[in-house]
């Protein structure tokens, strides 16, 4: 009888897993199962071009229909996700109960919801899906103002596009400066007033208390008291990995689904990739969770093999990307363990870096419309090549000639 | 449309109708040709949609732009034809087209 790989969650991760493990020349049944009824798709567009009408939803899909005949995978999509017996080697999608032999989960997360009155008002909108994303699309189209709880890439992409649209724009983030799980405070204040220069209204070190519907808009209480009127509000204030399954079925979670290095959850013949997972990253010798298209495409790429019976360690450096306004931000590396960093280029000027040392050794990169910079970071700690502090800052030196 | 050809790396040619206004790398993707993998979706932030002009259209497309140009300081082999697919909009004056696909794997 020929095998059967089962993969969970047909998001990026899920789609490439199906697609590597092809690739490396698995032959048998192979089911791709999703709970939207949309084919896999991207989703860093939703919060850009997607809301700005620059990219439609048939320019979503990472592949054309045909792709998932052509690879022999059984699509199985608007499905929920049911017991999984590992012991049985089954899983329940929607009635029927289904035998595996290798079960992926790329589950990912949800959106994490505002714990206060209010925060599931109808019109309080939050973004994971397409779906969230065309309401959202909607809701710009007529409204006048918006305020984003939560100053994270996407309360910040979405408050760009409003500004960009006209909108008066107040983004209200708890924490004391934007993006702050994410990126270093020098970038966190470079952005700060990009946005209040295009005419938002920042507000740092502000908690949401509760939120009103009133006949023409919402009324956002902050706990000081102050009240923000708003024709529409969205919430971007983290995610939640999807693990209810994992840990139903007695795999060991924290945070998300604990992985290895090669992908191997704590029960034989279960993987997990992607935003769901708590993972080790045998090159940077740490484990985390993290939630960007680089992981979930690597990761899944570490499972696929894995698999097959490879053994191929996730050792990739992380990277990601925002786009604000014209401000192309790329991090790489790990910034927030630095004991010292090294500007280059100036804040000023709109394209600058900022790269990261921890005890003389280069840890990671960030910057604003540099992608020279942030290109050879990637190379540098891909590649092990050492960086000092003096080279970072001198400006006259080729950082290109280190790497070649 | 425009027809678009695309070499990929076992010198397989595929040979695409692609709508004016896509990028050459949406064309690849749409197509299901092999080898361009997008994994950014086209944002410029990686490098896995690489292909190199053929020679005769090298001038018609002409070069990249900084941000590009930068981007490619990642791919594997690069040469003075490199593109990234995703900056190469599709339109009449690039009817007939041949682009070999690079290693993005």
């Amino acid at each position: 009888m020929s095998e059967t790989f089962i993969v969970v969650g047909a998001g990026q991760a899920g789609l490439q897993i199906c697609d590597s493990v092809r690739k490396e020349g698995y032959t048998g049944q192979l089911l791709l199962v999703g709970d939207e009824e949309l084919a896999p798709y991207q989703r860093p567009p939703l919060s850009k071009q997607f809301l700005e009408g620059e990219l439609d939803v048939d320019r979503l899909p990472f592949r054309p229909p045909n792709f998932f005949e052509k690879k022999d995978i059984t699509l199985m999509l608007g499905e929920a996700v049911g017991r999984i017996d590992v012991n049985k080697k089954t899983i329940l999608i929607g009635t029927r109960e289904i035998n595996f032999h290798k079960l992926a989960i790329a589950t990912g997360t949800r959106v994490r919801k505002l714990p206060i009155p209010g925060g599931e008002l109808e019109g309080v909108h939050y973004l994971r899906t397409v779906a969230d994303a065309n309401g959202i699309k909607d809701a710009l189209q007529n409204a006048k103002s918006l305020v984003a709880i939560g100053g994270g890439f996407i309360g910040l992409e979405i408050a760009a596009v409003a500004r960009k649209m006209g909108l008066a724009v107040s983004v209200i983030e708890a924490q004391g400066r934007l993006m702050e799980r994410a990126v270093s405070p020098t970038i966190s204040e470079y952005f700060s007033k990009v946005h209040s220069d295009a005419g938002v209204n920042v507000l740092l070190n502000s908690a949401v208390s509760s939120i009103g519907k009133r006949e023409e808009g919402f009324v956002i209480t902050l706990a000081d008291g102050q009240e923000i009127k708003t024709d529409m509000c969205v919430a971007g204030i983290g995610a939640v990995p999807n693990v209810e399954i994992a840990e139903a079925a007695g795999v060991e979670c924290n945070n998300g689904i604990v992985v290895d290095c090669f992908g191997r959850t704590s029960l034989e013949d279960v993987f997990a990739a992607g935003d769901c997972t708590m993972h080790e990253n045998a090159k940077l010798k740490v484990r985390h969770r993290l939630e960007s298209v680089q992981n979930a495409v690597d990761q899944a790429k570490t499972v696929a093999a894995i698999m097959m019976g490879l053994e191929k360690p996730y050792e990739q450096i992380p990277w990601f990307w925002s786009d604000q306004y014209d401000k192309k931000l790329q991090m790489v590396g790990r910034s927030k363990d630095a004991d010292e960093e090294v500007l280059r280029g100036q804040p000023s000027e709109h394209s600058f870096s900022v790269f990261y040392f921890k005890e003389g050794n280069l840890i990671g990169v960030e910057s604003v419309n540099q992608a020279k910079d942030h290109m050879l970071g990637r190379k540098m700690l891909n590649n092990d090549i050492h960086l000092t502090t003096t080279q970072a800052a001198d400006e006259t030196l080729d950082l290109k000639t280190l790497t070649s | 449309m425009t027809q678009i050809t695309y070499i990929d790396i076992d010198g397989t040619r595929h040979e695409c109708e692609v709508e004016n206004g896509l990028s050459v790398m949406e064309g690849a993707v749409l197509n299901s040709v092999p080898g361009i993998l997008a994994i950014c979706g086209g944002s410029c932030a990686c490098s896995t949609c690489h292909a190199y002009i053929d020679d005769t259209w090298t001038e018609r497309v002409g070069g990249p732009e900084d941000v590009e140009d930068s981007t490619l300081e990642l791919a594997l082999e690069r040469k003075p034809t490199s593109r990234l697919t995703c900056q190469v909009k599709v339109n009449d004056s690039l009817n007939g087209l041949v682009v070999h696909i690079a290693n993005n794997e």
